[in-house]
């Protein structure tokens, strides 16, 4: 017998039976509530645009965006992928966190009416719009290497090298550059984890509305995906428009998605509200 | 390119206690084995180069070079720099995870309730090793959690599940790169990562095998 000491088996009994269920609404209804994707086409208001941003191949942008806020990334000729990282603005060691918008969504894909977490349990970003549900939390940006890779040696910028210039200029370092996600990447698994590219599920005209359930630092870098295999040296520009998003509301189709979700919410509005980490 | 023959030296052999983290310095070319001593143990770990810490484990830089998005037997842990850091030289379960991260008391609260918000974590005990090294909270990015069984499948469903490892299963690594380690012998009760129950594990360095000049 081992000498330390030992859950007992009636806790690890409920224990499971609480997972299971939960995986069951996770992977189940909550899964299949998920809404449509948006329609391609679908105009954003001019009187609620604050800024457009048209960001050119194998470059960075970075922008404040407040909570009320949200972006637009749009996929203009549907050959480009876009990067982000982010940091909550009033204390950048808060950040987004691939792995936890992956576990507790129950699911690697990211799509319209899911959210992006922080490490803290909190609420990064809502998908409130999404024409291709083609995003990648998985594989990371382009970097020096992966484009001399693809594309032999050459000075292709690249989305690594991006996010660290992008967080020195935000006071930041290579330290604080957590992994990111890539959009409009359709990379899926197969059963042995083989990572397929599904270049169909990418189309001109693609966006993402991403809308700010906190105050965040966000950099978004143009220089394609490294599993790309018609990845170019220099992406075609993408277009960027932030604009006025209403906060969500009792009837929000990501706010009231799942039961982890609204709890997530909760700690996220709590710690703006009171400033409080719990 | 290493292997896991030759290594007679054998330097360090420690339990890491149920729930408690553990780091050490594992030198160029020595090799680590990670014992799961009792079965169906997770460990979460970080690694960062000795010489400049800001050169850390990456994720997504390893599931890129290797296509596939486990990690196992031929595995190369790569850095956010690119470089290879370790390479799995034996693997005597198959089955280890590199895309959910570490539990933490505030992914607790939304996962599983209120009622788990006071319950030790792995993000708990990663930021109290760090602080050894003077790092804190932005130095924890997504780890590799040994023994943890996290299929994914063609849906992109993704779920902890039970465990494959049976007492006494274990994965050597090779260190490419003088190489901190921090583990964190993960207390999560509320999935089946530790089978409910979290338990001890064990490690053994060996020293690195002369190289013929």
């Amino acid at each position: 017998m081992s000498n330390h000491s030992s859950t007992p088996m009636n806790e690890r009994e409920a224990h499971r039976a609480r997972y299971e269920a939960l995986r069951a609404e996770g992977q189940g209804a909550s899964a299949q509530a998920l809404p449509p994707l948006t329609a391609r086409g679908h105009k954003i208001p001019q009187d609620v645009v604050l800024h457009r941003e048209h960001l050119p191949g194998g470059w960075y942008w970075t922008t404040r965006l407040a909570r009320g806020e949200a972006l637009r990334i749009v996929n203009t000729s549907g050959t480009s992928a876009v990067s982000m990282v982010a940091w909550c603005e009033a204390d950048p060691s808060e950040r987004l966190n691939t792995a936890d918008t992956m576990k507790v969504q129950w699911s690697t894909g990211l799509r319209k009416g899911r959210v992006i977490y922080t490490e803290m349990g909190r609420v990064a970003f809502s998908i409130v719009e999404d024409t291709s549900g083609a995003h990648d939390p998985l594989v990371g940006p382009t970097t020096k290497e992966s484009m001399e890779t693809a594309l032999g040696s050459g000075a292709a910028r690249n989305s690594r090298d991006n996010f660290f210039a992008a967080a020195a200029k935000l006071g930041l370092t290579r330290r604080d550059v957590p992994a990111c996600i890539n959009f409009f990447a359709p990379v899926g698994i197969a059963a042995d984890g083989r990572i397929a590219w599904h270049p169909e599920r990418r189309e001109p005209g693609d966006f993402i509305d991403l809308r700010a359930e906190m105050d965040l630092l966000v950099v978004l870098s143009n220089a394609g995906h490294p599993l790309d295999p018609a990845l170019q040296a220099i992406p075609a520009p993408v277009d960027v428009i932030q604009f006025a998003a209403p906060l969500p509301g009792s009837d929000d189709l990501c706010r009231h998605a799942c039961s982890e979700v609204e709890r997530a919410f909760e700690q996220t509005e709590r710690h703006i509200r009171r400033g409080s980490n719990s | 390119m290493m292997d896991s023959s030759g290594f007679t030296d054998l330097l360090l052999d420690v339990v890491i206690p149920a729930r408690t983290p553990w780091s050490h310095v594992l030198r160029q070319g020595q090799k680590l084995r990670l014992i799961d001593v009792e079965g169906q143990q997770a460990v979460d770990a970080l690694f960062y180069s000795a010489a400049d810490t800001a050169q850390r484990y990456s994720a997504q830089d390893t599931v890129r070079e290797q296509g596939s998005a486990y990690i196992g037997l031929g595995t190369q842990l790569v850095s956010n720099q690119g470089l290879v850091m370790a390479r799995v030289v034996e693997d005597s379960s198959g089955r280890h995870d590199t895309l959910a991260g570490c539990c933490s008391c505030e992914s607790n609260v939304v996962r599983f309730g209120e009622a788990t918000r006071y319950q030790h974590a792995c993000r708990e005990n990663f930021v109290l090793e760090l602080g050894r090294y003077g790092m804190g909270k932005r130095d924890v990015a997504p780890n590799v959690n040994f023994f943890m069984n996290v299929p994914i499948d063609d849906a992109g469903n993704f779920a902890v599940l039970d465990g494959i490892s049976p007492p006494g299963s274990y994965i050597d690594l090779v260190a490419e790169m003088d190489l901190l380690c921090v583990f964190s012998n993960c207390p999560q009760i509320n999935n089946p990562s530790n089978d409910f129950n979290p338990t001890p594990v064990r490690v053994l360095i060996w020293d690195a095998v002369p190289q013929p000049a």
